[in-house]
């Protein structure tokens, strides 16, 4: 007996992801770029976090057409947002067919106080994180993979190391920490017991986590995974950059060559203006996406 | 022995934990100078448009082509075994071609699709084997000279020509080995 939908799954997907480049994109055409560019998977939605961010307003889930028409051309897994706690969304997106839902900060909340019961669906889901417990928390929902939040859209890398020096820096205390410690520290951290064990005892996060949020240069990407994720996300940086085909492939090759300068100093090169970033700081507290979630 | 197992995207890194659970020395390839002194190759699981593109870009494709003329045990798992295919229907994307068979992309469907199955696989022994299927292909057609070691409702999922072993499902996510085992008796013949 064949069974589906099940957690090694769910996962598995994201293993197969480990070491690459997630595109956000908004049409079919910029799908068939980041797939050429050698994204491992696309996130399809209706307008990058720039521009969300721009526009103001309810950001939702982006039109059933729109993903099928991004599904029909790329050949590598595609993934869709759904707003915080709107599980109708997700259901939606499960019946189209989609390879992942993120349930993201990056659209407006659907639900202030419950994120989705993720382990109802066949279809697996990533969440956002800002520090382990975080993390935790959407795993214990049922979040098959994790991505550090950062500020998205801001073209700014700040604050996408803040949250992976936190997770990390957690995961490395945990690991150190007698077991006798580990109750307290699961209920300051406001993370489930049994997944912190887990944690403890790996030595890292129990599903795959990526970067992002903020990622704008090849540099940006392998100084993330230098900093321990598993691959990264990257959204506004290359469309809104003057050459995303360029910017795509080289965010690619220095996401696989994270540890070799001399690869990193080639692909560096001569990719034109990237996205204008943001300082975090002219950002008002309440329009901050990291906030989103709990 | 030492491994090279090719690391650019994908699961490289458990099929790394299994073949050092075996007690063998594994080694992560990027470029072309990591496949220096390897006695196998494993091409993991991932996306295979993706890794395909990545073979050419990063100059790995006739480097593994030497090899495998050399005679050097490659294996291939789920996007492994379908960059080991001459033929993949439907699809003209880059690819090593090693085996005489053409594969099915996506073969049982989307994510939704994927599962879990107990597979008999007698090659490795009488338990059956706990295989996962990640957005799996599948063998429709092979030459003579291609056998046949696993089937899934009569879909080939697992087959050996030469040395040449390919998988459609994933062996390094789970805790059993013998698959591993398997391809290692491969390599040490070859040695």
């Amino acid at each position: 007996m064949s069974k589906k939908g099940t957690w090694k799954v769910k996962k598995g997907l994201a293993e197969m992801l480990k070491g690459g480049v997630i595109m956000d994109v908004t049409t079919p055409e910029q799908a068939k770029i980041a797939e050429k560019a050698g994204a491992c998977a696309v996130m399809a939605l209706e307008r990058v976090p720039a521009d969300i961010r721009a526009a103001g307003g309810v950001a939702r889930m982006a039109d059933p057409t729109v993903i099928l028409r991004i599904m029909d051309v790329a050949t590598i897994p595609v993934m869709a947002k759904a707003r915080i706690g709107h599980f109708v969304e997700a259901q939606i997106l499960e019946e189209l067919g989609a390879d992942y839902i993120d349930e993201s900060e990056v659209l407006t909340p659907a639900d202030e106080d419950f994120h989705i019961d993720k382990s109802q669906f066949k279809v697996p889901f990533v969440c956002g994180c800002r520090n382990l417990g975080e993390a935790l928390r959407r795993i214990g929902e049922g979040s098959a993979m994790i991505r550090t939040k950062g500020e998205p859209g801001t073209g700014n890398v700040v604050e996408a190391v803040r949250h992976m020096r936190k997770v990390m820096s957690e995961i490395r205390r945990v690991q150190g920490m007698p077991k006798d410690e580990l109750m307290a520290t699961a209920k300051e951290m406001n993370a489930p017991y049994e997944l912190l064990l887990q944690v403890k005892e790996l030595g890292r996060m129990p599903v795959v986590n990526f970067a992002a949020g903020g990622i704008a240069s090849p540099a940006d990407a392998a100084l993330m995974m230098q900093l321990g994720c598993d691959g990264v996300f990257v959204g506004s940086g290359i469309f809104k950059s003057n050459d995303p085909a360029a910017r795509a492939e080289a965010i690619v090759a220095a996401t696989t060559h994270y540890n070799e300068p001399k690869v990193l100093a080639e692909v560096s090169r001569g990719l034109g203006e990237a996205m204008p970033g943001l300082e975090i700081s002219s950002i008002q507290p309440n329009e901050r996406m990291q906030e989103r979630g709990w | 022995m030492r491994i090279g197992v090719l690391a650019m995207q994908g699961a490289f890194r458990e099929h790394k934990w299994a073949i050092e659970r075996l007690g063998e020395e594994a080694v992560e390839v990027r470029l072309p100078h990591h496949l220096k002194d390897v006695d196998g190759i494993i091409i993991p699981g991932g996306e295979s448009t993706t890794i395909g593109k990545l073979l050419n870009r990063y100059k790995l494709m006739e480097p593994i082509k030497e090899l495998a003329a050399k005679g050097i045990p490659i294996m291939g798992t789920c996007a492994g075994m379908i960059l080991l295919a001459k033929d993949i229907i439907g699809s003209e994307q880059p690819r090593l071609g090693f085996m005489d068979i053409s594969v099915v992309r996506n073969g049982f469907g989307r994510q939704v699709e994927s599962f879990e199955v107990d597979l008999d696989i007698n090659a490795i022994g009488r338990v059956p084997f706990h295989a996962v299927f990640i957005r799996a292909p599948y063998v429709k057609n092979m030459e003579p000279q291609v056998g046949i070691l696993a089937q899934v409702e009569e879909k080939v999922v697992m087959a050996r020509q030469g040395n040449f072993l390919a998988c459609a499902f994933h062996p390094e996510l789970t805790e059993d080995d013998r698959v591993h085992s398997y391809f290692l008796k491969m390599v040490k013949e070859n040695l």
